[in-house]
């Protein structure tokens, strides 16, 4: 038997899993691609709205919806990428900051206009819900699925960027563009490619998150800060930093939470104002 | 790129003169800003809080324009200042200057003793250290609600008329009046600031931080000098909402208002002396006019005027246009 | 430089305008509203009401058109409200204030009515102090002392004898708390234990382990509504916490229609204080949420009956004073209205301004295989205990 605050720990992993699928995808195009993207969290918010519409409207099913989710929000993101971002892939950051805010703006209008302001519930299978008993201890069924994708799709990804073909272009791309290109890599398509590939993680990030966080138009930028905690103190373009700094924000936030509820809401900006002053460049970060 | 200046040779004194120099343009910008007296009396409560959000912005651009420290976090002396400017009316006096001198002063300790963290960082790492003080400043003020109300709001600020003689009226006649004229003394300073060798440096540490010192500049110094600068201005400006409006609630502190004059400044024009001002207008105008319109949709309007600025014209308003006017020059 | 700003301020006067309105003239309400941000859910809600009222009730009082300009002031603004209030007074050239959903940003408003002497409505924004700001405001809605301490009080006269208190740590839920606090112990219970938690980023599970590691007789809490009731609820099932033993207590924003339906069945049992719920049984609010269902597609909410029983008031007063919208005729006239809401029996209370109305205690059920509130207890003539209590000191 353990005692419950294992329990409560596991509950802090798996709310670090969501904000791991969320922010894995900014780690990839800030940290390789050099972009600074403010709208990421306006595809994630995309992804939930996909998954609401298909589960309200069409009765599918919520794990059907997932690879929806998943796909419109890479879709609608090579589009933008291909119009927009391409052309600011040079431009200063702060071109970049103002191009990307404006559009998560639009976002949250978007939205509200088509969906509403309301909260969106949905009601994901009655098996996914309440928890199960292991050694003592409530584990949330919800949680534990939430832990199981954020395992995949850190495994999934390292292994895509570290063993494939394409990885080695991407990781050639980042390195060193002119060399990539005289080599034949194609390295616009790649770009493209790792960036829908960065939001539609987003997008799966947001339908996850409807079941544990709600959703409302307001998501593009609240989950903006977490997301952007999780990158730094993962380290830019780490995935394996994303992970570990996930699993330390959320861990540290619930388990001083428990003992010091006093400090509840300065706990996750002290652990993360300590982590950088520690390591400026994040847990795994290089520069 | 420009094969015309190369042969001219150009001193730093001969460029700082130059710089210095009072263009016809900007004695223009100023007596306009006295125009909605005359033309908008209705609108002077928006002018005033564009005026203070102006100086605010000009705060930001001095460490992010000039000398390269992109900060989130930026509302924390902005919210000190108004917190300092409400408290201090609600206990010692309601004299507005010597709450603004305090105010200034509190957020000027604070941004001295937060430089020599911020000054050891660059990029992203100072961005989300910057972020994050600025957020714990923000649940701190929460839960010290003893002293500033917490998400009421600080109850009990009392500001006496400016000078003695113009009370803070319905139609901001006065909050636009005492804005101005603070923006533009502050401005003033800033401008010569700026033009002066110490501005030059900024310039510098904005390029090549590691590289100054070479050249007898110590960066981190110059860093944390102006760092301070810049909260006392923020300091001003918040202090100054907090007195014109007479009202202060947690939203000084937010990471909304941190994020909001990063936009305001970029829209304008970063490194340049105007282009808070400018951003500060235009957005906080469009603002206005589109949430007039449509209450619940404004935010499609403002990300798109965002966007096409971006598209139309590189490094914001101030900084597009003065490339164009240089294009259309070498015609 | 001086001498500029004295040059100004003296000139500036010259542009002083006459306001003079006219009987015949339309009667400008300005709203002030969080329409777009965080709170814009509430805000939709509160001008639906309005809407549904005008529909009702035809857009003419007293001969003289009703004419409503809306704001919005996105999110706990103050310095933006009282911009918008004053804009609204000297531009706009508004005879009434109204909606106000936030605290600071209604406090702010008040400033501008006491100064122009503008009746201000507030219609949500639920802390006790804020008519005692200006003589001019008045409340359409109730406080949420009103709602905790009548269910403490309520719970501890219903076999309740032991709770744990669970709010957000800002000072709506520090209101909740000392309200439901000071009702328990009036009606004999004891408080076991207390948490504040952190407003933002809520993950609940911490906190409700520590309520359970108490093993408490019955929870109290306040949570702000929208996304976090759900959580709270989900949080509780997966903690293990059985709402049909532990008395999970709490006010109208955690039972709402979309925390009922994310929650689901985790739902059942829990008892909430309410001064308005769709579901009541009376006709005058079946009427109202069948019209409210036709108009907006959805079911009113304590917002939207707050922003419904604001016009009513204003009509009321405006009835009595034929259309005349000087502030002290008009509050005075507004002191002695009674009305019959879809809440239920309403008037103002002439010394503080405030509502005083019925209080549900409700209880989440099945019904029809759908989770309702289910009306359980109710306390008639509710008056906000804060100004009581300072009535009380006074004499």
């Amino acid at each position: 038997m353990l005692p419950p605050v294992f329990g409560v720990l596991f509950d802090g992993i798996a709310y670090g899993m969501l904000l791991f699928v969320l922010s894995v995808g900014m780690s990839v195009t800030l940290g390789l691609m050099n972009f600074v993207n403010l709208a990421h969290c306006a595809f994630a918010m995309l992804g939930a709205y996909v998954t609401v519409v298909l589960m309200k409207d069409f009765d599918w099913n919520f794990f059907a919806t997932l690879p929806m989710a998943f796909a419109a929000a890479a879709l609608v993101s090579v589009a933008v990428e291909r119009t927009l971002y391409r052309r600011l892939y040079r431009a200063s950051d702060l071109d970049q900051v103002l191009l990307t805010i404006g559009l998560a703006f639009m976002s949250i209008a978007i939205a509200a206009w088509f969906f509403g302001t309301t909260q969106q519930p949905i009601a994901v299978p009655s098996y996914m819900r309440g928890s199960i008993s292991v050694l003592g201890l409530n584990l949330g069924i919800y949680r534990m699925f939430l832990v199981a994708v954020g395992i995949a799709v850190t495994v999934l990804l390292v292994l895509a960027l570290e063993h494939t073909r394409f990885g080695a272009q991407v990781r050639a791309a980042v390195d060193n563009q002119r060399m990539a290109r005289g080599l034949g890599i194609d390295v616009d398509r790649t770009f493209a490619v790792t960036f829908a590939l960065g939001s539609g993680l987003a997008g799966l990030g947001g339908a996850l998150a409807i079941e544990i966080v709600g959703l409302d138009p307001q998501f593009a930028l609240v989950y903006l800060v977490y997301v952007l905690i999780i990158v730094s103190v993962g380290g830019l373009g780490s995935i394996a930093g994303s992970f570990a700094a996930a699993c330390l924000i959320g861990m540290s936030d619930i388990a001083g939470k428990y003992y010091v509820p006093q400090l509840g809401s300065f706990l996750i900006y002290l652990v993360m104002v300590a982590v950088l002053m520690w390591r400026p460049a994040g847990l795994f970060g290089k520069r | 790129m420009t094969t015309l200046d190369a042969p001219r040779t150009v001193t730093p004194q001969g460029y700082l003169l130059r710089q210095s120099r009072w263009r016809p343009i900007e004695v223009a910008f100023w007596l306009a800003t006295l125009l909605p007296f005359w033309l908008f009396p209705t609108y002077l409560s928006l002018a005033s809080q564009i005026a203070i959000t102006g100086l605010f912005a000009l705060s930001l651009d001095l460490i992010l324009g000039y000398a390269g420290i992109v900060s989130l976090g930026h509302a924390a002396f902005f919210g000190i200042g108004a917190y300092t400017a409400g408290i201090f009316s609600k206990f010692v006096w309601g004299e507005p200057f010597s709450g603004l001198v305090v105010a200034a002063a509190v957020a000027g300790v604070v941004g001295y003793a937060s430089s020599f963290i911020i000054s050891r960082f660059r990029h992203l790492t100072l961005i989300m250290i910057t972020l994050g003080l600025g957020l714990l400043l923000k649940e701190a003020a929460n839960s010290a609600h003893w002293l500033t109300g917490g998400s009421d709001g600080l109850q009990g600020i009392d500001i006496w008329p400016v000078l003695g003689v113009f009370n803070f009226d319905l139609y901001g006649r006065t909050a636009y009046g005492y804005a101005l004229g603070v923006l533009f003394v502050v401005f003033l300073f800033a401008r010569r600031l700026i033009n002066s060798p110490f501005g030059l440096a900024l310039r510098g540490i904005r390029e090549n931080f590691v590289r100054m010192p070479a050249i007898g500049a110590d960066s981190h110094a110059h860093i944390r000098k102006v760092y301070t600068i810049a909260a006392i201005i923020a300091g001003i400006a918040g202090g100054l909402l907090a007195q014109t409006t007479q009202t202060v609630a947690l939203e000084v502190l937010s990471f909304e208002r941190s994020a909001d004059v990063v936009v305001m400044l970029v829209l304008g024009g970063a490194g340049r002396l105007y282009g808070g001002l400018i951003g500060a207008m235009v957005y906080m105008i469009a603002r206005d006019q589109f949430s007039g319109i449509a209450p619940q949709y404004w935010y499609f309007w403002i990300g798109a005027l965002l966007v096409i600025v971006v598209m139309l014209l590189p490094n914001g308003i101030l900084g597009g246009l003065s490339a164009l006017l240089k294009r259309w020059r070498r015609r | 430089m001086r001498r500029l700003f004295y040059a100004s301020v003296a000139t500036c006067a010259l542009a002083l305008t006459p306001v003079t309105s006219q009987a015949a003239d339309p009667i400008k309400i300005g709203v002030v509203l969080p329409y777009s941000g965080q709170f814009a859910d509430g805000a939709k809600q509160v001008d639906e009401g309005i809407k549904l009222y005008m529909k009702q009730h035809g857009d003419t009082v007293a001969g003289r058109k009703i004419e409503i300009i809306r704001k919005d002031v996105g999110g706990i603004a103050p310095p933006v409200a009282k911009r918008l209030a004053q804009e609204l007074v000297v531009r706009d050239k508004v005879d009434l204030l109204a909606g106000w959903l936030l605290t600071p940003n209604a406090i702010a408003g008040c400033d501008v009515s006491k100064e122009a002497k503008k009746v201000s409505v507030i219609m949500n924004a639920a802390t006790s102090i804020i008519v005692d700001k200006s003589p001019y405001c008045i409340r359409s809605a109730f406080t949420l002392p009103m709602v905790t301490t009548t269910l403490g009080h309520w719970a501890a006269k219903n076999g309740v004898k032991k709770a744990y208190t669970m709010v957000s740590d800002y000072a709506p839920g520090h209101d909740a708390e000392k309200g439901f606090i000071e009702g328990f112990k009036a009606g004999g219970g004891e408080i076991v234990g207390s948490v504040h938690m952190a407003v933002a980023n809520p993950d609940f599970s911490a906190y409700v382990q520590r309520a359970k590691d108490l093993n408490p007789e019955a929870i109290f809490v306040f949570i702000p509504g929208g996304a976090q009731p759900a959580a709270f609820g989900k949080a509780l099932a997966e903690r293990g916490i059985d709402t049909k033993k532990v008395k999970v207590m709490g006010t109208q924003e955690l039972t709402d229609d979309s925390a009922l339906t994310n929650m689901g069945d985790t739902a059942l049992g829990i008892i909430t204080g309410s001064p308005y719920d769709h579901n009541l049984k009376s006709k005058i609010n079946q009427d109202f949420v069948a019209a409210y269902r036709k108009e907006f597609g959805a079911n009113p909410n304590f917002f939207s009956a707050g922003g419904y029983d604001g016009m009513t008031l204003i009509y009321a007063g405006l009835k009595l004073t034929k259309g005349d919208t000087d502030g002290d005729k008009l509050i005075a006239a507004m002191k002695t209205a009674k009305w019959t809401s879809p809440r239920g029996p309403m008037m103002i209370d002439p010394k503080t301004r405030d509502a005083v109305e019925t209080i549900y205690i409700q209880r989440v059920e099945k019904v029809g295989g759908k989770l309702v509130n289910v009306e359980i207890g109710k306390v008639e003539n509710v008056r906000d205990p804060v100004h009581e209590a300072m009535m009380k000191t006074k004499k």
